[in-house]
């Protein structure tokens, strides 16, 4: 019932919703008595990536990889070092989110809105659902008094929560029904883009899927856009339209959901998907595994050349010295590696996986 | 309140288990006697593990896999403990012993944990000591449970470090917790757990706060250290990728109990209690794309003091049948071999005693 991802909105004629250019996020170190900046962590550097009306656009990485803090610097909790974050508002046409200040922003925080991975802690425990939910509406003036209740029971019946639990508080709530209490509180001031930062990865295997379904229900009814921040490649394979994976602070490769998982350009989108546990007795030991070997480059440190280098496979001696640009291989198709032409990588199925339908 | 040593005289009863089996747990039941009442976190598992064989239990958050796993070690916190039920385990010489009569602060429990049976845990940050060199935790172990001077086990750490992978193994024998990233120090746990080499090693959740290609490589160690040392795995898990690629055996476990058990390939390909088709498709599969739904359970998983009666499941199921999973605990019911399920679907057959086949 669910449109699937090769329709709609991989149709590139749709204009992007927002799109992100050149973003970079810095914090810096500080040490001793004066807290002396002695360096920075380059937590975002150089990402550019653009989101279409009514996609699902994943970005995934290993942690630390600086997903969570775009998502953050998309819904301006942090202020963006540099770079541009262009969003088409409904009435004012382009707007950079970037170089706005807290007042300007403030209609724009009622379009962008948050889902956070921690159901236990992203609710506050001294406030009801009605409080908890309601609060966006009315400090906006949206509501107040009996409308705002009313309001506040119709979002918890999108979310598929019982109005009659308004007066409760989340302790009384499991981990999947406080989730769909905060994406009722995303929901309160009918967003258009929403920034799911790992919303499922808390949850267990049977609540993922119930929350994994709504998010798709309601992306389908309200006409959503996602950026879904995640690290479980079998849920971004199947809630995406399309997908970016980050290494240290970049985009790596950017992609179709299909594409990218069935034929990767990028040597650490093949290590990702090569590592991901499939689920079938039968596949184990076959195909063959591509371990990384070494950590995560430090942020604050990262090597010469392509950041991946010291644990790529097929490093050569260009991959030492200089640094790949994201290229666009082909339409809608980005990659940062010198070889990607080159290179004859292997996507998810012939790691191992039965022959899809 | 601590279980008495009486249980200790059976350990000549060697016919409890065979010889291939290292460990054996009946009908195990520990409780939680909270202020509020009582929450039966383990009501009646059973389950069963070969030498040099990976059980994995997997089960979603609050089915009691965990407490499984702790009740073996008898490291159930307070105010938990084991109600009834055996935890047999072969000891190295051939004897069996009930770790479940044993006390928890007793003598004997001590040489077996950390000795004969060790145990990784889930974030590897909580459960090392900050203030203590990752060597002389290592060392702590060893010390404790071999004849060996300080300066052999501090060999013996240096070689269990190389052994987990970790790089330079004799400079980061002075390392502490913090100074490691994720990987590495679950690298160091399991040095620390195999450090003397035990018969069983209990690992609960072990990879679940790690990246998935950190992940990869934790699980080719366990493989690898198991293949060279013939030691049998405990995994805990509720990721049911994992369990494919890892496991010999698995039980499935709800609300306590252990709804199926059997060999990897009939939990996956021929499930049969309707909670494990339930979890094996509300997974997303790459093989799935045609179905953009998922299936999911209904409703959640009860209160612990709003246990269900009859099969816990039967307030979720799609199977129920009225009058019957409501009221009646279904029983283990043999499938083929190894492969027993717990489930009125299957059982009801049972009553015919002639007609042992399962309907389905």
């Amino acid at each position: 019932m669910n449109s699937k991802p090769e329709i709609m909105p991989a149709d590139s004629s749709i204009e992007p919703l927002l799109e992100v250019r050149n973003l970079h996020m810095q914090f810096p170190i500080r040490r001793g008595a004066f807290r002396r900046t002695v360096g920075f962590i380059k937590a975002v550097n150089d990402v550019s990536f653009h989101i279409r009306h009514g996609e699902t656009l994943s970005l995934v990485g290993e942690s630390g990889c600086g997903k969570t803090t775009t998502g953050r610097c998309i819904v301006r909790v942090y202020e963006p070092t540099s770079g541009q974050i262009l969003y088409k508002a409904e009435e004012q046409g382009r707007i950079d989110l970037a170089e706005l200040d807290n007042r300007d922003l403030r209609p724009f925080r009622r379009e962008i809105r948050m889902i956070f991975q921690d159901p236990f802690s992203s609710l506050n425990p001294r406030l009801s659902i009605l409080q908890i939910v309601g609060e966006s509406l009315r400090v906006n003036r949206v509501a107040s008094g009996s409308e705002l209740e009313e309001r506040v029971a119709s979002l918890l019946k999108r979310v598929g929560l019982r109005p009659e639990y308004i007066r409760r508080y989340p302790h009384a709530f499991s981990g999947g029904e406080r989730q769909r209490i905060g994406i009722a509180r995303a929901l309160a001031l009918n967003p258009r883009l929403i920034v799911a930062d790992e919303a499922v990865s808390a949850l267990d295997v049977s609540v993922q899927a119930q929350i994994l379904n709504l998010l798709q229900d309601l992306q389908e009814e309200l006409n959503l856009t996602y950026l879904f921040i995640a690290h479980d490649l079998s849920v971004v394979e199947h809630i995406s339209h399309r997908v970016a994976v980050m290494y240290v602070g970049k985009i790596v490769e950017l992609a179709t959901t299909e594409d990218l998982f069935t034929n990767p350009l990028h040597p650490y989108t093949e290590a990702l998907l090569s590592a991901v546990p499939k689920p079938d007795p039968r596949l184990r030991n076959k195909g063959v595994r591509i371990r990384l070997e070494g950590e995560v480059a430090d942020p604050s440190n990262p090597p010469s050349g392509c950041y991946f280098h010291p644990r790529c496979p097929y490093v050569q001696d260009r991959c030492r010295q200089e640094e790949p640009a994201v290229r666009e291989i082909k339409k809608d198709r980005w990659v940062a590696c010198h070889f990607a032409e080159e290179l004859d990588l292997r996507g998810f199925e012939a790691i191992g996986s039965t022959p899809s339908v | 309140m601590q279980p008495t040593h009486t249980k200790l005289d059976h350990v000549d009863d060697t016919a409890k288990i065979d010889n291939q089996t290292l460990l054996d747990v009946k009908d195990l039941k520990t409780h939680f006697f909270t202020d509020e009442g009582v929450v039966k976190a383990v009501d009646g598992v059973n389950l069963s593990l070969k030498r040099g064989e990976t059980l994995c239990v997997v089960g979603e958050s609050g089915c009691g896999k965990s407490v499984t796993a702790r009740s073996i070690l008898r490291i159930v916190p307070s105010p938990g403990e084991i109600v009834s039920g055996e935890i047999n385990f072969q000891q190295r010489d051939g004897e069996v012993i009930d770790l479940a009569g044993m006390n928890p602060k007793g003598r004997e429990i001590r040489k077996i944990r950390g000795g004969e049976v060790s145990m990784i845990f889930q974030e590897p940050m909580s459960s090392l000591s900050p203030v203590h060199t990752i060597g002389s935790q290592i060392m702590e172990a060893i010390l404790l449970h071999l004849p060996v001077s300080r300066q052999e086990a501090r060999k013996r750490a240096v070689s269990m470090l190389d052994l987990v992978g970790i790089p330079r193994p004799s400079e980061q024998l002075d390392a502490y917790s913090f100074e490691l990233s994720g990987g590495m120090r679950q690298r160091a746990m399991i040095a620390i757990a195999l450090a003397c080499e035990p018969q069983l090693l209990i690992a609960d959740e072990p990879t679940t706060a790690l990246d998935v290609t950190t992940q990869a490589n934790i699980l080719d160690l366990i493989r690898d250290l198991q293949q060279d040392s013939g030691m049998s795995v405990l995994f805990i898990t509720h990721d049911l990728g994992v369990v494919a690629e890892i496991a010999d055996d698995v039980v499935v476990m709800y609300l306590g109990r252990d709804v199926e058990s059997g060999d990897v390939d009939s939990i996956f390909h021929d499930a049969k209690h309707p909670y494990t088709r339930a979890l094996l498709q509300s997974i997303p599969r790459y093989d799935s794309r045609e179905n953009r739904r998922l299936y999911s359970i209904k409703g959640t998983v009860p209160h612990p003091f709003g246990r269900p009666n009859g099969c816990p499941f039967h307030p979720r199921c799609d199977d129920f049948i009225a009058d019957r999973c409501d009221s009646i605990d279904p029983p283990r019911h043999s499938i083929k071999g190894e492969h027993s399920v717990r489930c009125l679907l299957y059982s009801a057959a049972d009553e015919a005693p002639s007609n042992k086949d399962v309907p389905s």
